[in-house]
C-alpha cells in the first residue's frame, strides 16, 4: 500500500483524467481524448477502464468488476485485487453492494441505482472506425452529424441476412446527437443504458473517454420496418432458470450437448440461493 | 511569502481529491444536485467549495481566468502555490473564476469547435446561496425535472442551443456546490 499513491495513479494524471470525465458528462456521447498512460497490464485488458476507476474511486467504495458478466474470470480477478493492492477499497461480487462497477462487456442484470457508477472498458471507442478508417474524417463525420454511413451498414445487414445481425457493439445515439459505441456489449443489454446510475467509458489504447449522466435519452439504431430487437437465446437459464436474463451458451462434452447459463453469475448464485432451480442444475 | 500562501491546502491531497471528485462528477451529472464540498480554504473572497475545485482539477495544464474581484494577491499566490495554473485571458481560459455580472460577457470565452467540443471553458461561479428553487431545468441527468436558483436564464438558454458546442458551469457558495452543462434545457 505505502509503495503506491492512493490508486495507483499520480495525482496530475488523475486531474487530466476527471477533467475529461466532466466533459464527457456535459456532452454525452462524446470521445473527450485524454493522454492515456501505461498501465502495468497490457492495452486490451482494461487499461481504459482501470484509469477510469482509478480517477474515481475513493476509499469509502466498493468496488466489483465482471468480465462477460463473470466476477471470477483472469481479468475481473486481477483488477479487482489490482484495486484492492493499491486503493485498499473494499471489494464483492455482489451487485447490490459495490459502488462502483467494472464491466467488460456487460451491464449487471440487477437495474443499477442512482448511488452506482458503471465504468465500461472499451476497445474500439469510435462507432464509425470500421466504416471510415480516418480519425481526421470520423471526427468531421460527428461534427456534420453525418451518421447516414452507419445506417447504409445495417442496411446491408438487412439485404444481406434480412435483420439486423450485429448482436453486439450495436450503435446507439445519444440524445438525438451522437452516434456512440456501447462497448461491445450484447445488445441485450442496450435498453438498460438508459439507467440511475453514472455511465463512464473508457478506451485506454485509443485514448478516448466518453460518459452518460443517468437517464440519458439512448436510442438503438433501426429502421420502422425493422425496428430494434434486444434478442437473446430463446431458453430459460439452465441453472437458475430465469427467462429474463442474458445467458452464455456452454458447451458440455464432445457429442455436441450444451446448456444456457446466465452471464451476469451474480445474479445467477443469488437466484440459486433464492431456491430457484434450473433444469440442469445439481 | 507569508504563512496564509501555504495554508489551506488539502490534508490528504489523494484522497481528499478524490472525495472532492466523487462530489463534483454527481453534481455535474445530476444537473440542480447540491453537495458539500471542504478540502480545501483559500484566501477571501474565494468560497471553501470554489478553493475545493479549484485544488481538485486545476493544475499547470489548465489556463484560469480570474474576474477582477478575485486578482488580489493573495488568491494568485495562493493559486500559484496549490495549483501552479498560469493565469490567461477569458479567451484561452480552460477555467474561469468569478461572480456571475463579472463573468459578463459569456461570449468573451472559448466554447469549443465542432470537432473539439470539449475545448470549452469551465466557468466557476461563486454565488451568495444556492437552493433547488427557480428555474427549472429538465434534460441528461434529471428524472423528470429539478430546479436551481441560477443567475440568470437567457444566458443558459443561448448556451444550451449552441449544443454541443458551449460552456459548462459549476456554482460555488460556501461549502455548496452545483453545476449546469451546456445539456440542460432551462426554463
Amino acid at each position: 500500500m505505502t509503495e503506491y499513491n492512493f490508486a495507483y495513479l499520480d495525482e496530475q494524471t488523475k486531474r487530466m483524467i476527471r477533467r475529461a470525465i466532466l466533459k464527457g458528462l456535459a456532452i454525452p456521447g462524446y470521445q473527450v481524448p485524454f493522454a492515456s498512460r501505461e498501465m502495468p497490464m497490457p492495452y486490451g485488458w482494461g487499461t481504459g477502464g482501470v484509469q477510469i476507476s482509478a480517477a474515481t474511486l475513493t476509499p469509502e467504495d466498493t468496488f466489483k468488476v465482471i468480465d462477460q458478466g463473470a466476477d471470477d474470470t483472469t481479468n475481473a480477478v486481477s483488477i479487482r485485487k489490482f484495486f484492492e493492492h493499491t486503493a485498499n477499497v473494499a471489494t464483492t461480487t455482489k451487485t447490490a453492494e459495490a459502488t462502483v462497477i467494472q464491466t467488460r462487456h456487460r451491464i449487471p442484470e440487477d437495474p443499477l441505482t442512482d448511488e452506482q457508477i458503471l465504468v465500461y472498458q472499451v476497445p474500439i471507442p469510435e462507432p464509425l472506425r470500421f466504416l471510415e478508417p480516418r480519425e481526421t474524417e470520423t471526427r468531421k463525420m460527428h461534427a456534420l452529424e453525418d451518421y447516414g454511413l452507419m445506417h447504409v451498414k445495417l442496411y446491408e445487414d438487412i439485404s444481406r441476412h434480412g435483420h439486423i445481425a450485429t448482436a453486439y457493439a450495436y450503435p446507439v445515439r445519444i440524445e438525438e446527437r451522437y452516434v456512440m459505441d456501447p462497448s461491445p456489449t450484447p445488445k441485450f443489454d442496450n435498453p438498460k443504458m438508459e439507467m440511475a446510475a453514472i455511465q463512464l467509458f473508457g478506451a485506454g489504447r485509443e485514448q478516448r473517454i466518453y460518459a452518460l449522466p443517468p437517464y440519458t435519452k439512448v436510442v438503438s439504431l433501426d429502421f420502422e420496418d425493422h425496428p430494434f430487437d434486444p434478442s437473446k437465446a430463446p431458453h430459460p437459464c439452465a441453472l437458475c432458470n430465469a427467462e429474463d436474463a442474458y445467458l452464455d451458451e456452454v458447451i458440455t462434452d464432445d457429442e455436441g450437448a450444451r446448456m444456457f447459463v446466465c452471464s451476469d453469475t451474480d445474479y445467477c448464485e443469488a437466484r440459486r440461493e433464492a431456491g430457484h432451480v434450473g433444469k440442469d442444475a445439481i | 511569502m507569508s504563512l496564509q500562501v501555504l495554508d489551506g491546502g488539502m490534508t490528504s491531497p489523494a484522497t481528499d481529491a478524490a472525495f472532492a471528485f466523487r462530489a463534483l462528477m454527481n453534481v455535474m451529472a445530476r444537473p440542480g444536485q447540491i453537495e458539500q464540498i471542504s478540502q480545501a480554504t483559500g484566501p477571501a473572497p474565494l468560497s471553501t467549495a470554489a478553493a475545493t475545485v479549484l485544488l481538485t482539477l486545476c493544475d499547470a495544464d489548465t489556463r484560469l481566468y480570474l474576474a477582477p474581484s478575485f486578482q488580489t494577491n493573495e488568491i494568485q499566490d495562493w493559486l500559484a502555490f496549490h495549483t501552479g495554473a498560469p493565469m490567461s485571458d477569458p479567451d484561452e481560459a480552460v477555467f474561469a473564476l468569478g461572480h456571475w455580472a463579472e463573468l459578463l460577457p459569456l461570449h468573451r470565452f472559448p466554447v469549443g469547435t465542432p470537432e473539439y467540443p470539449d475545448r470549452s471553458t469551465t466557468l466557476i461561479v461563486e454565488m451568495d446561496d444556492l437552493s433547488q428553487t427557480g428555474a427549472i431545468l429538465r434534460g441528461p441527468g434529471i428524472q423528470t425535472q429539478t430546479a436551481l436558483n441560477l443567475p440568470d436564464k437567457q444566458a443558459f438558454q443561448d448556451n444550451a442551443k449552441a449544443f454541443p458546442l458551449g460552456l459548462d458551469f459549476i456554482f460555488t457558495s460556501d461549502q455548496s456546490v452545483a453545476a449546469l452543462p451546456r445539456t440542460t434545457e432551462v426554463s
